[in-house]
This record gives structure tokens, C-alpha cells and sequence, in this order.
């Protein structure tokens, strides 16, 4: 392998690994703020992408539709806390899992009752012109995804520490009842997390519909392979969320890239999971720690 | 005659569900409902021993088609490849199934909640990737065919009518395995182990042990009911076990309610049934699916196994206040 | 506890009688909005002219369909099923040998165990004298043994090779081989491009894979060689980094073979990686979906395809003629125009017919007999001519090569 080539791969996998940062990060903030993994999550990132469609078929300018999408995605997920995750909050984690699971059926088969099997394009924000970088290419909308990602990630940083609600956020993620003790509505927090995690999640399925196309079954392996990157990086722990999608995507890249099989794709997707199971057998607070992982 | 009467009395339940259950094809000589009812069966059985793993034992596993693809992928290739009688050959991938489960069981099943839910999905997938990989094996995505039926001194398995009464005679029996687990020492672990891992491990109880053990007969379950499958279809592929086959299954052990092993009949007959009545909305049907598994989560999370219990406290808050205390006395795990 | 019980019981024998009483209603074959009786002209009418203006009476002649209405595969499903609706209300204006046909069509859900219990119903429940189907080639392949053993007729409408491989003795296929597909890119490449190193990227869908290994089996004879392979899953979203790897093996033309999204994808990445190979593509690409996936990407893209896609490009008047009826039929049927898919399921049926009508009985042999007869007979899809050793129909000639420009399809070059 030249390095070209071997940087050909690492820009594939940052493309991808973006994608699975932003799906992680949505992971990460719920988690952080109700202890739920929302087995949903990819959906949200599907819906991004074809409401984008839908709103730019409309005639909407693509900005606008971008935009729009990412806000109506984040109502949405409002609206599904209120709906499925508020009446069980006090269930226990197997209900949890089991009503986000089922949501997550729901929602793929909406999808494509609505929006059809086929998948649909989305023009690219700053046109298709690939960068070269020695040999190497990378497409001007993945440093779009990189560029907002890291916006994302630094105000997140800013909103936890620096205003009041952001501080109350994580109060309840330290322990949710003290800080209701102090003052800090729940429920408020919960449905701040929802919304949050749903319109980034979105916002990465806006982005990636220029370069790869959205069609209503991708929700479903980006939401594992999310949650892969999330564990890797430390669950709960939104930089290492970001570390963890990247490192993935790359990974898998090298997978086809570094491996002599001629079928190797196929193997591509066994990479994320047996690297899940690693994780949880091994190290489950995965790379950057993060919260314990057993309470008792 | 009393200790007859008595006897028939305590597992009337039993007996009765039996009775319509062997009695169901003699009503019809309709090839199709046969097999619908036959497969009922065969679903049935992994319901059961996904039941006791979720419910019982209150673990999660969100990989369980793979164990059903492990028996249906040995008998396939056992009996095409190398003609391996087909007894032997469910037998072989049961036991196969059930070294599968103890060995991914060990490490996953200390997980706890989400991770293990998570590691149980990852291990289906890799297992589903496995078989559309391996085409030397398997044949990929192409499947294979020509799998023979079942037959028995001179019994043909074949014939839907003798189909049914085999499969459902072997869920029978697995059914009152199931219930006398639950009512038994092991079972009573399980329940304990259920409630506080921590105060049942304090107690003596071996919970790692346990919960593998539970896994592996749930295994064992799924693959023989697998094998059954594939033997009357005399096909089989990969897409028959995929995530969201792992997920209808869990959706049915739920829907049909967690808390008692009954639960999975009444699951599995609901899930069957119902795509049959959505067959011109074919599309919805997972819709369905999801919605109604969130709707009984927040309003009957006992699943429909508890409407009795629930229309009881339902009755008695109509009737006013009353002396009775509010706990259904009636005793856990059937009859 | 007793009363419990005994709810329970009645219970559980409803459900089992409300599932004998669900199968009396859901009957598969929805009827589509009529649309006026014109007179197509298929072989079996030139027949029937002693037309009865009563119309055909008697028993219907059953005929049973397989097709993935839902599933991944609908997109072939669907229109395979509203041609065959559409057809059957056209013959039914007539009958063949008098008597109506009904078409009981499954849906196999893209699932080919699904596809065997469907075939199963259809021969022993519905009794029916001939099956066409599945939309997809493991589904065919799945039922193939079972119709063999039943010794019925099957017209197979998907693409894989080996649906017509050994025993073929009660399987005759509609559309054109993958091997004709395969033939007229690597003759093109050859011939026209005068090319001769080529990299190959398929699905590891049944398709792909059967494409790719008649590539291989069959470069040399074209004088080609095949300097990389490499294959995707029909869902990937970035094939950068397989690209990568053939990039590194210098091939003179990339040849993509597989079913949409991803050759799209590929397009893209090739643009992107200022791969200035040309493309070569599979008839998978045939349809308008490529060309809105792959945007500028997609233009200059090179493929088979059935000539439906080029209506100029039909050399054979009367197929045109016939080709114009099938689209404007389909048009007033469904408002929309007829993929090739549609155009698969439609010469199926007709070919079924006419060796119906020409051996003059429903019997299994006698049909079989007939169809092994089969001259001349024309569909969207091409001429075809049947024998006991050629059960796929066609020859190259009924193939054309195409090429993507200005956001529509073209002649290729010659």
C-alpha cells in the first residue's frame, strides 16, 4: 500500500466515521442525561436526510431545507420522548430497551411507507470538486461534516459549562436526584437532551445524503454502528464519542483496504461489531473511560 | 379417581391447550392454514426459550434468530452435504447451538441492561454475516435446497397434517419443560436472580451459571425449532435470520407478556396471526409491530398474559374499596 | 382459576378460527382500474378471431405468479404485478381456448423461503397449470426444484444464469440472460472500445455475484483480462476505498455490476477519485433511478439494456408495434411507463399463452411439448424461439448497448 493510497483510505473512513461521530455524540447525550440508550437513534439520522429531500423537492432552497430538516427532526424527538420515553421512565432498563427498539421498527417502516424503497440524492452544499491532497481526494462536503461536527462538539462544551442550563444538564447526569433537590426540572432536562441529540443525529444524515444517498433502511446499521463508536470511545463521554466514530469508520476502511480477500466488504460490517463485543468483554468503559458501567 | 380429577384439575390449562392444539388440523384439510399453523409451532418453540431467558430469568437477547439459524444452516448442511440422517443432524446442531450459547454466554451475560442487549445484537449480526460470507459453506445469499423431510418408521413428516402433530407434540413437551422449570428449585433461582443479582449471589445462588444455563436451553430451543423449519420448507436461507427476525421475536415475548411462561403462547398466536390479517397492507406490518410493543410497554407492560391479572384489579377498583389486599394471590408460572 | 381457564381455552379456539375465517378474505389478485378494451396484438390473438362476442366462458384456466411486491425487490415486484393484471384483463376479453384465465399472485416479500411456501399454496391449494415468477433470481432458484418435481411449467422472470441451468426441463426464462448482459458489454469493450484490461466491482447480492463470475469465466474469449476485482454490499454508502484498490492496478475500463444504489455510489466515487476510466455498467442500471442518484456522475455511464430503453433502436417493425401498445396499455393502467421489469413479466405470460393455444389442451406435457416449439414469438424483451436444448429464448441481437446522456439514454458509440 502506498501512501497515497493509504491516505485515500483514511479520507473513506473519515467520511463514514463522521457520520458515525455525530450518530455516537446523540447516543452520548441521552445516556448522559436519562441513563437510556436509545436503540432509535440511527432513525433520527435517517429522518435528517429525507426530510432534507422532501423539504428541497418542495422547493426549498437547500440551506433552508437543511436547516429545516434538522429542526423538524428535533421536535420530532421531542415528541417521541413525550410519547414513549416520559410513561416509562420509571419502568426499569429492560422496558426501556425493549419500547426504543420497538420505536425504532416503527419509525424505519413509516420511513419507507412514506418516503418509498428507493433511495434519493441530495445536491452537495459547496459542489462536488474533490480536493486533491497528494494523490489522495476528499470530497468538500466531508470537511462540511468535519467543520460542523467539531462546531457541535466545542458548543457542547460551551453550553455545559459556561450557561445555567447546560450545568443543570449535568447535574443530572451526576445524580439527577440531588439535582432536583436543587431545584433543576427533570423533565425539562430529559426533553432538552431529546431534541439535542435528535437534531445532530439529523444534521449528519443532512450531511451525508450528498456523498452517499439516503434511503430508508440506513438508519438501522448507522444506529449500531454508532453505538459501537460510542462504547469505544467511552460512553458518556462526547469527545470520546466523536474519537470513537472517526476511529471506526477508518477502521473499517483499512479493513477493505489492508485485507487481500476480494469479498472483504462484507466483512466490513463484522469489523464495527466484533470490535463492540471487544469492547464489552474487555474494556467496557472503552477508551476514554467514562461512567462505570455496573451499578448495583 | 379423586387423585385422577385432582391431577387433571391442576394442569387443566395445559391439557386444554393441548388438546386444541393437536386437535386444530383435523378442521381443515387446507394445505396453506397447515403450514401457518405449523409454523406457529415452530416459532412457538423459540418463543418459549427466549420467554424464560427475558422473562424468567430477566436477561435481554437481541440476537436469538441466530440460534435458530444455527439449527436450520446444520440440518441444511448436514443433510444435503454429507447425508447425514436428519435426527442426528437436528441433534448435532442443537448441540452445537447450546456450545455456541455457553461459550458467547459466559462473557456476554455479565453484562448488564444495554450492553448486554448490545452484545447479544452484535453477536446475531456476526453470525448473519458468517452465513452470507461463508459461501463455500452455506452458499451465501443463495441458500440452499433439496433439504429433505423428516420421517419415522414410515411416517412421512412431510405430509402437513403429520408435520403439525410432530412439531406441536415436541412444543408440548417443551412447554411442560418450561413450566416445570419455572416451578422447580432452578426456577426459583432464576426469579431470585431476577430481582437482585446481587441478594441472590449473596444467598449462595450461582447466577453466572444460571443464566448461561437458561441460555443455552433457550438455545437449544430456537435451533431444534431451526431444524424443524427447514426440513418442511426444504430450504433455507440467510435472510430468514436477520436483526429484525431477533427483533419480532423479543417483540413477541413482550406483547405476549414476560412474567409468565403462558405469555409466550399467547405471543407467538398473536404474531402469527396478525401479519395474516394484514396480508393487503403487507408494508404495515412492522409498523404495527413496533407501535402496538410501545403501547403494551406503558400501558400493560405485563403483556396480554396479564389481562386477567390486570382486569381483576380493574374490577375490584371498580367495586370500591374492599378488605382485600391489592397483590393477585394467585401462584407465579402457571399450571 | 377455573373460569380463567376456560377463557383462556375459548379463547385460544377463536384465535385459531378467526385464522381459518382471515384466509377467506385477502384475496391476492386486486383488480386494477379498468382501462378500455384495445385490442393488443400478441400471437394468441391472431388465433381467437372466431371470437364469441359473448367473451370466454368455462372453467378459468389457473395460472399462479410469484412476484416481491414488498420487500427490497418491489421495485421489480410491483410493476411485474400491474403487467400481468393488465394483461390478464386484455385476454380475458377473448379467453385462450375459450376460457378465461385467473392469475393468483403471491407475494414472496423479496424473501426467497417466503417464495417456496407461496409456490406450494399456488400447486397444491390453487391448483394452478403453470407458475411464473419470482422478480428476483433467488427466489427462482428456490422454487425451480419444487415445480420440477411437480412436473409443471415454470417462465422464470429474473436473471441469473443458472435458472437456466441443468435440468431445465420445465423452466423456460422471459428475460435475457445474465450471459447475454455479459456478452454484449465485454464484446462492446472489446470490439468498440478496443480495451483489453478490466477491473471489476460487483454486488455480493445473487446478482453480482452471478455476473462476476461470468465475467471471469468469459474474459478471456473476449481477449480481456481481469486485473482487479472487488465487491461491495448492495446498501454501502462509500466505495472510495475499493475503488482505491483497483485504482492501484491500473485497469484500462471499470466494469460495475449490480442493482441500484450502488452503482450510483460508484459513479460518484469514481468522479470523486478523478477516475477517468470509462464505466462500464450491468442492465441493473437500466433505469431512471441512476440517472437520479448519479447526477453529472452518471453521464457517459455504458451498458446493456433491452432496446424498450431506446425505442429507436428496434430494427423489427412489428415489435415496435407491439412494444407501443405494451407501453401505452401500461401507461393507462398505472400513469406511468413500463420499466424493463414490467416488460419481463408481461413476455412470460404471453409466451405462456401462446403455447397454450397452440397446443390446444392445459396439460402439463402438451404445454411443455409447445413451448419447446415456441417461433417467433415477440415481446418487449425480443424475438424468441425456444428448443428442447434453449430454454432462455434470445440471442445478442435482442440486446442493444446504451449510453447515459444529457440526463437520458442514447445509442453507445459503435
Amino acid at each position: 500500500m502506498t501512501f497515497d493510497q493509504f491516505l485515500q483510505y483514511i479520507f473513506s473512513g473519515i467520511t463514514t466515521g463522521s457520520i458515525y461521530a455525530l450518530t455516537a455524540l446523540g447516543f452520548t447525550l441521552i445516556y448522559n442525561a436519562t441513563d437510556i440508550i436509545n436503540f432509535a437513534q440511527g432513525e433520527f439520522v435517517m429522518l435528517g436526510g429525507l426530510t432534507a429531500i422532501s423539504l428541497y423537492e418542495a422547493g426549498a432552497p437547500l440551506a433552508v431545507a437543511c436547516l429545516g430538516a434538522v429542526a423538524i427532526v428535533g421536535v420530532a424527538g421531542i415528541v417521541f420522548q413525550q410519547l414513549a420515553i416520559r410513561p416509562l421512565l420509571k419502568a426499569g432498563i429492560l422496558a426501556q430497551i425493549i419500547v426504543t427498539v420497538g420505536a425504532s421498527l416503527a419509525i424505519r417502516t413509516a420511513a419507507m411507507i412514506i418516503w418509498g424503497r428507493e433511495s434519493r440524492p441530495l445536491p452537495p452544499f459547496t459542489g462536488d470538486t474533490p480536493i486533491k491532497v497528494g494523490e489522495a481526494t476528499i470530497l468538500p462536503q466531508t470537511l462540511w461534516v468535519l467543520a460542523v461536527t467539531l462546531v457541535i462538539v466545542v458548543a457542547l462544551q460551551l453550553f455545559y459549562r459556561r450557561t445555567l442550563t447546560g450545568k443543570a444538564v449535568r447535574a443530572c447526569s451526576v445524580n439527577s436526584g440531588a439535582a432536583r433537590l436543587m431545584g433543576v426540572s427533570y423533565s425539562w432536562v430529559v426533553l432538552l437532551s431529546f431534541g439535542m441529540s435528535a437534531a445532530i443525529s439529523a444534521a449528519g444524515g443532512v450531511m451525508i445524503t450528498p456523498v452517499s444517498f439516503m434511503g430508508y433502511g440506513y438508519g438501522a446499521m448507522l444506529g449500531l454502528k454508532g453505538f459501537a463508536a460510542a462504547i469505544l470511545g467511552g460512553l458518556g463521554n462526547p469527545a470520546g464519542a466523536v474519537v470513537g466514530g472517526l476511529s471506526l469508520g477508518v477502521l473499517e476502511a483499512l479493513t477493505i483496504g489492508a485485507l487481500p480477500i476480494e469479498g472483504a466488504s462484507g466483512y466490513k460490517d463484522a469489523v464495527a461489531f466484533l470490535i463492540l463485543l471487544l469492547i464489552l468483554f474487555a474494556k467496557p468503559q472503552g477508551l476514554f473511560g467514562g461512567r462505570a458501567v455496573e451499578k448495583v | 379417581m379423586a387423585a385422577v380429577l385432582s391431577f387433571l384439575k391442576r394442569h387443566s390449562a395445559f391439557i386444554g391447550f393441548a388438546v386444541v392444539a393437536m386437535a386444530a388440523p383435523l378442521f381443515t384439510q387446507n394445505i396453506y392454514y397447515l403450514s401457518v399453523l405449523a409454523f406457529m409451532g415452530t416459532r412457538f418453540m423459540i418463543v418459549l426459550g427466549l420467554n424464560l431467558l427475558m422473562g424468567q430469568a430477566g436477561q435481554i437477547s437481541l440476537g436469538h434468530a441466530a440460534f435458530a439459524g444455527i439449527g436450520a444452516y446444520g440440518s441444511a448442511i448436514l443433510t444435503t452435504r454429507w447425508e447425514v440422517n436428519p435426527w442426528a443432524a437436528m441433534a448435532l446442531s442443537a448441540l452445537l447451538a447450546a456450545t455456541v450459547a455457553g461459550v458467547i454466554g459466559v462473557p456476554t451475560l455479565k453484562l448488564k441492561g444495554h450492553y448486554l442487549a448490545m452484545g447479544t445484537l452484535g453477536f446475531g449480526e456476526i453470525v448473519y454475516i458468517l452465513l452470507v460470507q461463508f459461501k463455500w459453506l452455506t452458499n451465501g445469499t443463495d441458500g440452499i435446497s433439496g433439504i429433505p423431510s423428516l420421517s419415522l418408521a414410515g411416517i412421512d413428516f412431510g405430509k402437513p397434517q403429520a408435520f403439525h402433530w410432530l412439531v406441536w407434540g415436541v412444543a408440548l413437551i417443551m412447554l411442560r419443560i418450561s413450566l416445570n422449570l419455572v416451578d422447580s428449585r432452578v426456577g426459583r433461582s432464576l426469579k431470585a436472580l431476577h430481582r437482585s443479582e446481587a441478594a441472590s449471589m449473596s444467598l449462595g445462588v450461582n447466577t453466572a451459571y444460571r443464566k448461561v444455563q437458561v441460555l443455552m436451553v433457550s438455545a437449544v430451543f430456537a435451533s431444534i425449532a431451526g431444524s424443524f423449519y427447514v426440513h418442511y420448507v426444504h430450504f433455507v436461507s440467510p435472510s430468514s435470520y436477520t436483526l429484525t427476525f431477533s427483533v419480532i421475536l423479543a417483540t413477541t415475548v413482550v406483547i405476549g407478556g414476560l412474567g409468565r411462561v403462558w405469555g409466550a403462547v399467547w405471543g407467538s398466536i398473536l404474531m402469527m396471526v396478525l401479519p395474516e390479517f394484514l396480508r393487503q397492507y403487507q408494508d404495515y406490518t412492522n409498523l404495527v409491530f413496533g407501535v402496538m410493543l410501545i403501547l403494551i410497554m406503558i400501558f400493560l407492560p405485563g403483556g396480554i398474559v396479564s389481562i386477567g391479572g390486570a382486569a381483576d384489579a380493574l374490577r375490584r377498583r371498580i367495586g370500591g374499596a374492599s378488605g382485600r389486599s391489592g397483590g393477585d394471590a394467585a401462584p407465579e408460572g402457571g399450571s | 382459576m377455573r373460569i380463567r381457564h376456560v377463557i383462556f381455552i375459548a379463547a385460544l379456539v377463536a384465535g385459531f378460527a378467526m385464522l381459518a375465517l382471515v384466509g377467506c378474505g385477502g384475496d391476492e389478485t386486486t383488480t386494477t382500474t379498468a382501462a378500455p378494451a384495445e385490442t393488443t396484438t400478441t400471437a394468441v390473438s391472431e388465433e381467437t378471431t372466431t371470437t364469441e362476442m359473448a367473451g370466454p366462458s368455462g372453467d378459468p384456466i389457473m395460472i399462479g405468479a410469484i412476484v416481491s411486491a414488498s420487500g427490497p425487490a418491489s421495485p421489480l415486484g410491483e410493476p411485474e404485478r400491474a403487467a400481468l393484471l393488465m394483461l390478464e384483463e386484455k385476454i380475458n376479453t377473448v379467453g385462450v381456448l375459450g376460457r378465461p384465465i385467473k392469475l393468483v399472485i403471491e407475494d414472496d416479500q423479496s424473501n426467497p423461503t417466503e417464495a417456496v411456501t407461496a409456490v406450494n399454496k399456488l400447486l397444491q391449494q390453487d391448483k394452478v397449470i403453470a407458475v411464473l415468477g419470482g422478480s428476483i433470481s433467488a427466489s427462482t432458484l428456490a422454487i425451480k426444484p419444487i415445480t420440477h418435481a411437480a412436473g409443471i411449467p415454470l417462465m422464470a422472470m429474473a436473471a441469473s444464469n443458472a435458472i437456466t441451468a441443468d435440468p431445465i426441463d420445465w423452466v423456460w426464462r422471459a428475460p435475457p440472460r445474465d450471459a447475454l448482459a455479459v456478452g454484449a458489454a465485454l464484446g462492446y469493450i472489446q470490439k468498440t472500445m478496443k480495451l483489453t484490461k478490466v477491473a471489476v466491482l460487483s454486488d455480493e447480492n445473487a446478482y453480482g455475484a452471478s455476473g462476476l463470475a461470468d465475467i471471469e469465466a468469459r474474459a478471456g474469449d473476449f481477449g480481456l483480462t481481469v486485473v482487479a476485482k472487488e465487491s461491495y454490499k448492495t446498501e454501502d454508502t462509500d466505495l472510495t476505498a475499493q475503488l482505491t484498490k483497483i485504482k492501484a492496478a491500473n485497469p484500462e475500463v471499470i466494469v460495475v455490476w449490480g442493482t441500484n444504489p450502488g452503482p450510483a455510489v460508484a459513479a460518484k466515487n469514481m468522479k470523486q477519485l478523478g477516475m477517468t476510466q470509462p464505466y462500464v455498467g450491468s442492465h441493473g442500471i437500466a433505469n431512471k433511478a441512476f440517472i437520479d442518484l448519479g447526477g453529472d456522475a452518471a453521464e457517459g455511464v455504458i451498458f446493456p439494456a433491452g432496446r424498450l430503453l431506446v425505442p429507436e433502436s428496434f430494427t423489427n417493425p412489428e415489435q415496435k408495434a407491439i412494444v407501443d401498445q405494451f407501453v401505452t396499455a401500461f401507461e393507462e393502467a398505472t400513469g406511468n411507463p413500463p420499466p424493463t421489469f414490467a416488460g419481463h413479466a408481461f413476455g412470460a405470460l404471453t409466451l405462456l399463452l401462446d403455447a397454450i393455444d397452440r397446443a390446444g389442451s392445459t396439460d402439463a406435457a402438451d404445454i411443455q411439448a409447445a413451448l419447446n416449439e415456441t417461433t417467433g414469438v415477440i415481446t418487449p424483451d425480443g424475438v424468441y424461439n425456444y428448443t428442447p436444448t434453449d430454454h432462455d429464448g434470445l440471442t445478442p441481437d435482442d440486446l442493444t448497448v446504451v449510453q447515459v446522456q444529457g440526463g437520458t439514454w442514447v445509442l453507445a458509440p459503435q
